[in-house]
């Protein structure tokens, strides 16, 4: 048992913006536009930490695939108490065509590289509202998977979860290792303290390309057209 | 020196005296219409740019180009702003920090982990080691409350600044810590019920005891900000000390524990704004006060709290953009939205001008204090008092002005507690009052540069006296030439010039002033000499023709770096 966990983190667009579709309908203007950790990418590392602070697992890598302004995104990770940072390097048109069905290729091969025992995760990012990565990722390690998490606790090598579902809540029982998606009521993730920024700064962040992890990019969907949803009518009282 | 001034006056500046009179008004207005182009950069040398200002001159190389900071540090800065930002939008209830008049503990229990008691105390003290700039940045988000931000200020800016920039090696090690992550709270302890502006009065004694081991404090201080909760205070008192054999009053500063008994605080004063900030009075008894526990030398203190005060003014003009920059969001929100008359709000002239006055204000505050702030990083420390002083006036008054008419934007809305603006008028009210009236600082900032244009043409007419012709000379054709109305080239624009082209015209209108400037502060001289200190309605106008070139300084210099490095919205800031 490595005590690893790789917890992985996506850099979305701030959930306080306002989005606007680009002209071209191609997509939504990315440019200049705030961005930060996703929410639910955020409780996920929140719990990884609080489990190394209960000394149940020693060491939390945070991963995120995208291009160099990914790894502000790691650097909150580290802040927030990760010991380390992999940024696997995806730009331009692959980052634009980046989907779950790559990122868990990905992830599924950095888990058997940093022999990980667990793989936490966002329940689901806030720009695509996929819900497929965690889901991706154990099927392709043939790992138990205890999606939408609202309570996770360790017992020795097996973990018991609650899982908010729509019809209440469902506890189960599952093996290490496994891949975890976290839902909101998980945890509060922590503020990064200014002073936790400043030592996040020496911590290491190693940066990979998917070709050395052997995973080829080339996304299976293509975008058709992005618009915005017809404008609301007023309504009558 | 006035006699040989005279002089040469007599014989070339009758022709244009009579002009420097109304021209001095006249370029103050001038300089109003001009800024809104970027600033120059000006460095902070020992007082520099600012003071040769008063000479005529623009010191170039001081103030372009205009502060860089290096990518990395964008980077930080980012990163260090986003829980801060967090934090204040999240878990900061501003309305009820103004009705209950106290800051809840949680909020407080949350400032202290960020890490924002110990912003500029460097890191092997535990504090965070941040530069000016960023100091400055921070500030910009902190300020959405006045109440913490004064908090945070009396603590770090002025409460253990006389720690850190004055104090030895073994007081820095005890206290900072504790300081820095906030365990303990540091106040400023100078003004008294009878000495306020005049700070050189005050009446608090201490004396030397019995064994010579501890001082005796006795006195009271009144609107010490953290009066009620600070643990560590520095206060200044009225020690005996023998100068050249004879004995005198000086003040001394200390580091005041309230462990150390016989301090009492007085009720929280009942304010008008930053309700949320604790002030009140502080008395002390006998308050017994270890040897080592003075800061600098006996008899030193009056210019430590003059480095302490200014030292910490250059922040007001982040924090008042910060605000403005918050307001015009609300503000502009209603005034899109809201209809009479068939139009919305905001397509009614006065109600755009008021916008444009708003952002012209925020982006000129914002220039002048980041400029200043960059001077004080460079290595060196220079000494940027005057130019702090100038961006605490201007931000002062202008911050109350832009509130007041984003308040007027919402109408009746505006008036009510519903919105947050009425408490914004209120928390700014304090702004030109304390750390340093603006009459004061208005003052001291006319005199201290007349003071060094004076030992420089002084210098200069020695000079003169000793027989180098060659300068004589060419004082008398730079006058001639002046009068004549020759066009002035002090190297902003052209081949050397290091003002973007596109901001030419404006350039030229600032060293048009500044040249004007300086010939008017040698009349004024000449006309009044020493007694100019009593002349407190000419000084006025003097200090707001320097505070605007120095904000038309700070705007060119930015602009010409946005514009040079193809900064997204530089042309947005060029028409500003």
């Amino acid at each position: 048992m490595s005590g690893r966990v790789l917890v992985g983190v996506k850099r979305v667009i701030d959930y306080a913006v306002k989005i606007r579709v680009k002209p071209d309908n191609t997509g939504v203007v990315t440019d200049g536009v705030k961005h930060s950790m996703n929410p639910f990418c955020e409780i996920a590392v929140e719990e990884a930490v609080k489990l190394k602070e209960k000394k149940l697992i020693k060491e939390v890598v945070a991963v995120s695939c995208g291009p160099q302004q990914s790894q502000e995104t790691i650097r909150t990770a580290l802040a927030m108490g990760a010991d380390r940072g992999i940024h696997v390097d995806v730009s331009g048109k692959d980052y634009e065509n980046l989907g779950p069905l790559q990122v868990s290729k990905i992830l599924a091969a950095l888990a058997k590289q940093e022999d990980a025992q667990l793989i936490l995760l966002g329940k689901q990012a806030i720009d695509d509202d996929c819900n497929q990565t965690g889901q991706m990722t154990a099927a392709l390690l043939d790992w138990p998977q205890g999606t939408f998490a609202s309570e996770v606790s360790l017992e020795g090598d097996k973990i018991n979860l609650v899982r908010e579902i729509d019809g209440g809540l469902e506890h189960i029982k599952i093996n290490t290792p496994a891949v975890i998606t976290a839902d909101l009521r998980l945890n509060t993730p922590r503020y990064a303290t200014l002073p936790n920024i400043m030592k996040a700064k020496k911590k290491k962040i190693v940066t990979v390309k998917p070709a050395d992890l052997g995973v080829d990019v080339t996304s299976r969907l293509e975008v058709l057209k992005v618009e915005e949803p017809p404008q609301r009518q007023a309504g009558r009282v | 020196m006035m006699n040989m001034n005279r002089l040469i006056v007599s014989r070339t500046f009758r022709i244009g005296e009579r002009l420097l009179g109304c021209h001095a008004r006249h370029a103050g207005q001038e300089e109003l219409r001009l800024q809104q182009r970027r600033s120059i950069k000006t460095h902070c040398r020992h007082l520099a740019y600012a003071k040769d200002l008063f000479l005529g001159q623009v010191n170039k190389a001081e103030v372009f180009p205009y502060p860089e900071i290096g990518n990395d540090e964008v980077e930080e800065i980012k990163q260090l702003v986003a829980p801060v930002e967090k934090f204040f939008s999240d878990d900061v209830d501003s309305a009820k920090i103004d009705r209950e008049a106290t800051i809840p503990l949680e909020t407080l229990q949350g400032l202290k982990d960020l890490g924002l008691f110990g912003i500029m105390i460097p890191e092997e003290y535990g504090g965070l080691g941040l530069s000016h700039t960023i100091y400055a940045r921070l500030n910009e988000i902190i300020a959405l409350d006045g109440s913490i931000a004064v908090t945070l200020a009396a603590h770090q800016a002025i409460g253990l600044k006389g720690i850190l920039i004055a104090g030895n090696e073994a007081q820095k090690k005890k206290y900072l810590p504790k300081l820095a992550s906030g365990e303990h709270i540091a106040a400023f302890c100078l003004t008294e019920p009878g000495s306020g502006s005049d700070a050189a009065s005050i009446q608090t004694r201490a004396t030397l005891s019995e064994d010579g081991k501890h001082y005796l404090i006795n006195g009271s201080k009144i609107w010490i900000s953290n009066g009620g909760m600070a643990d560590i205070m520095t206060v200044f008192a009225r020690t005996e000390v023998e100068v050249d054999g004879v004995k005198k009053d000086k003040i001394s500063a200390f580091i005041v524990e309230r462990a150390f008994g016989g301090i009492a605080s007085g009720k929280p004063e009942d304010k008008l704004g930053i309700r949320g900030s604790n002030t009140c009075e502080l008395s002390f008894d006998n308050v017994p006060v270890p040897v080592e526990n003075v800061i600098g030398e006996i008899g030193g203190g009056f210019k430590i709290a003059m480095n302490i005060l200014n030292s910490g003014r250059f922040s007001m003009g982040s924090s008042c953009a910060g605000m403005i920059k918050k307001l015009i969001e609300l503000t502009s929100e209603y005034a899109a939205t809201r209809k009479q008359f068939n139009k919305s709000l905001s397509e009614f002239g006065m109600i755009q001008e008021k916008f444009a006055m708003m952002a012209l204000n925020a982006f000129v505050m914002e220039s002048m204090a980041y400029l200043t702030a960059g001077m004080m990083d460079r290595p060196g420390v220079p000494d940027c008092s005057l130019e702090a002083a100038m961006v605490k006036v201007f931000s002062s008054e202008g911050g109350w002005i832009c509130v007041s008419e984003a308040l007027q934007v919402l109408g009746g809305l505006g008036y009510t507690k519903n919105y947050p603006f009425e408490r914004f008028v209120r928390d700014c009210r304090i702004l030109p009052i304390f750390e340093g009236t603006n009459e004061i600082l208005r003052m001291y900032i006319t005199l201290t540069g007349m003071q060094y244009a004076g030992k420089i043409l002084t210098g200069k007419i020695k000079e003169m006296k000793k027989g180098n012709i060659g300068l004589a000379i060419g004082m008398v054709s730079k006058k001639l030439r002046t009068s004549l109305g020759a066009s002035v080239d002090l190297g902003l624009t052209g081949k050397d010039g290091v003002v973007h082209p596109s901001l030419e015209d404006s350039a030229k209108k600032l060293e048009q002033n500044v040249s004007l400037f300086g010939s008017t502060v040698e009349s004024l001289l000449y006309r009044y000499g020493k007694t100019i200190v009593d002349e407190q309605l000419v000084l006025k106008r003097v200090a707001d023709v320097l505070i605007h070139m120095y904000a038309m300084t700070a705007v060119l210099s930015r602009a010409s770096r946005s514009i040079s490095i193809g900064l997204r919205n530089h042309d947005h800031e060029l028409s500003l």
